[in-house]
């Protein structure tokens, strides 16, 4: 078996900021981890190499920076990391993200064998938009399956996988066929802490780096800003309600929680009827 | 990033929502999106149609009844037993379709697991862009499509523009836009396509559904009342409160962040930018200090109290009403004025 997982390097959100005065992103000195959602894509991919045998690839596009990321799932225990880097990925949207990545893991495939499994996470902490993996599988022409919860059954022989997939209202069990992309779901799995050996070893492992070129992009009209139908163009603060909460206090000698609900029945004439009724079980 | 809309994109024309439904159901969101599309259609002179896939049926009938009833002016229909339940492979395949059959300039989807799933398929075989969870829809001075998206956290607003490619689509979280007033309507003018897929050429089967547990299922995006805790509870075994002063109003339970990720509340309950949208009738905040990301969740709650120590917390900012003090305290006096109030009417009511 050989699974490629796409992780992100994303900065750790919880510790952005933004300027009081400027309204702008504080990024200076955000440290930077692998975007959460992806560790259980990573821990999924492992565990299904440890049970059939093969290898996982973690790839990432990103700045130079990214090998932090890579080097981190190596100890975890991926089996060799591709970094993704060229100033003409810079600007990407989710399409021309979708197609950088499609380009490696087709090079990665005739590197080092085609991959059975492409894993994304559910989506990312900063662009969170969810788009990614459908794109990858879209251009490489693989089976999609998202928010998967659990890899029910795996017939490497076969090439058939037994999906449980997270829907609106209960899950689906869905049946298919290798090669496919799966999008996991966080939550479904414990994410490993890497053995000492495995923390060594990345620690001198070499890091793949690969340029637009290198990755085999014919096209630089498809990367980076170019190769993005969608612009941002307006960056915004969101506008502030003018007035503030009105305090309600109690009333000499009575209950607080009385003038509460005299206060919230009198803004909502309709609600108290309707609460009333739903008490009595209508 | 100036507009300069290639010549055979000139033929894409009119606003189309996609009406998810699952299961003989229709998922709210759609009708929420053909409320903001009608808007969109009006503003460009131009026609709203609404998508409905589906097996053969009752239930594309209805869903096809019901578009008239929320505004559409037209419906494409793609009928056929291979879309009897959602997969990827097929209803992407269709949706590609009926888009270069039809040509629209603007496509909405629901931000739901489907739709999300579906949309970045589409967007990618379309080779046009997709703006994810919008939480504002316009049309600018040129007639295209501004999408206004949270960014870094919540912590910002940013607008997206799609301006060289069609369609210009974008996704939109349910419960985000207000649901539109259903006017009993004609059906009016529907188009049939017919779709060129064949089963034996969908890969993936589908075994089985298991549809969750009634009793685990919150209806919280949808609930007229909600009562949530936050970390100013300051234990598990004070969110009982919450859940207490739910059950004596009828109302959904939901909870901040940070209780999810001490597990003290499962996800689902979760609510703001990652979590749920909320538009309740009242939103009843306790412990909650109202960062960006919560707040985002709930500004379209019709009234929100807080129950909140501190007097300068951010949720005072967008709260309509406020009590100062101690939730741990309040929430059951709270909860005993309620079910006194509620219950002394249901007396009365009876009695006459
Ligand atoms: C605030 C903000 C809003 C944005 N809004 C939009 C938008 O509405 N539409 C749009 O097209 N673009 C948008 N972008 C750009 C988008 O974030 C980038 O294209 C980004 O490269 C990938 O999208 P994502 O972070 O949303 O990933 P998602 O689609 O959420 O990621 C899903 C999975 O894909 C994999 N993946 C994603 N990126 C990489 C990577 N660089 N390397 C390896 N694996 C990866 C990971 O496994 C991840 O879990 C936005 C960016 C920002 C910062
Ligand atoms: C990318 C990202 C996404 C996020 N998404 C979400 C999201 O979807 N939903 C969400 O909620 N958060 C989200 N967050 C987290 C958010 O930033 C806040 O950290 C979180 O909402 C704070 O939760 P809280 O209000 O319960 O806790 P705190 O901020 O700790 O506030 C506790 C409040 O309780 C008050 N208090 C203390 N004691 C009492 C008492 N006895 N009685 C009454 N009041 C008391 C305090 O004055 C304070 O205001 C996200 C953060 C990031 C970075």
């Amino acid at each position: 078996m050989h699974i490629v997982v796409c992780i992100k390097q994303v900065p750790d959100s919880a510790q952005i900021r933004v300027h009081p005065v400027t309204n702008t992103i504080m990024r200076q000195g955000v440290p930077t981890i692998i975007n959460p959602y992806d560790l259980f894509a990573l821990e999924e991919a492992l565990r299904l190499r440890d049970r059939f045998g093969g290898a996982v690839t973690v790839l990432t596009m990103g700045p130079p920076s990214a090998e932090d990321s890579l080097r981190k799932a190596l100890t975890f225990g991926a089996d060799r990391a591709v970094l993704l880097t060229d100033r003409f990925f810079a600007g990407s949207d989710t399409l021309a993200t979708s197609f950088a990545l499609a380009t490696a893991i087709t090079r990665i495939g005739e590197t080092w064998g085609a991959p059975d499994i492409v894993f994304t996470g559910k989506q990312t902490i900063d662009g969170d938009t969810a788009q990614v993996g459908p794109g990858i599988a879209k251009r490489l022409g693989l089976i999609q399956v998202t928010y998967v919860a659990k890899v029910a059954e795996l017939d490497p022989e076969g090439r058939t996988i037994t999906l449980e997939r997270r829907a609106e209202g209960g899950t689906q069990v869905l049946k298919s066929q290798l090669p496919c992309l799966i999008a996991m779901l966080e939550g479904t799995n414990e994410v490993r802490r890497g053995t000492m050996a495995d923390a060594l070893s990345a620690a001198r492992a070499e890091i793949v780096k690969w340029n637009a070129k290198d990755a085999g992009v014919e096209d630089l009209g498809k990367c980076g800003l170019k190769g993005s139908p969608t612009i941002v163009k307006r960056v915004f603060a969101p506008a502030a309600r003018s007035e503030k909460a009105k305090v309600i206090e109690a009333p000499e000698g009575g209950s607080l929680a009385d003038a509460l609900i005299a206060d919230v029945f009198a803004r909502q004439p309709h609600l108290e009827a309707d609460l009333t009724a739903l008490a009595r079980g209508f | 990033t100036k507009k300069e809309l290639p010549e055979h994109f000139k033929a894409y024309k009119h606003v189309w929502v996609f009406i998810e439904q699952e299961r003989g159901q229709v998922h709210p969101v759609s009708w929420e999106l053909m409320g903001e599309g009608r808007k969109l259609a009006d503003k460009l002179n131009v026609e709203l149609a609404a998508v409905v896939l589906g097996a053969e049926g009752e239930t594309v009938r209805h869903a096809v009844a019901e578009a008239f009833c929320y505004g559409a002016d037209l419906v494409y229909v793609g009928a056929d037993a291979v879309l009897a339940d959602y997969r990827n492979e097929a209803y992407t395949a269709a949706m590609t379709d009926l888009v270069n059959t039809y040509k629209p300039e603007i496509l909405l989807l629901g931000a739901t697991t489907l739709g999300r799933d579906l949309a970045g398929a589409v967007a990618t075989t379309l080779l046009t862009g997709l703006t994810a969870d919008s939480t504002e829809l316009d049309v600018d001075a040129d007639g295209s499509l501004a999408a206004t998206r949270p960014t870094f956290g919540g912590s910002l607003l940013c607008t997206i523009y799609t301006l060289n490619y069609r369609p210009q689509m974008a996704t939109v979280r349910p419960r985000v836009m207000a649901m539109p007033e259903r006017v009993e309507k004609p059906i009016g003018r529907v188009v049939e396509h017919a779709l060129q897929i064949r089963e034996a050429d969908i890969v993936t089967k589908i075994l089985s559904f298991l549809p969750d547990r009634d009793s685990n299922k919150s209806n919280l995006a949808y609930a007229d009342v909600v009562v949530a805790g936050g970390m100013g509870l300051g234990s598990p075994e004070n969110f009982q409160l919450v859940r207490q002063l739910a059950a004596a109003m009828g109302a959904e339970y939901g909870c901040s962040r940070p209780l999810v990720q001490k597990g003290w509340v499962t996800s689902d309950r979760q609510i703001g930018q990652t979590g749920k949208t909320i538009r309740p009738r009242l939103y009843i905040a306790a412990g909650i200090s109202g960062a960006i990301q919560h707040r985002v969740g709930v500004e379209g709650a019709d009234l929100i109290v807080a129950i909140n120590t501190d007097k300068n917390a951010p949720i005072m900012d967008f709260a309509h009403v406020a009590v100062v003090t101690d939730a741990i305290r309040f929430l059951p006096m709270l909860t005993d004025a309620f079910k006194r109030r509620l219950s002394a009417h249901s007396r009365d009511k009876m009695a006459s």
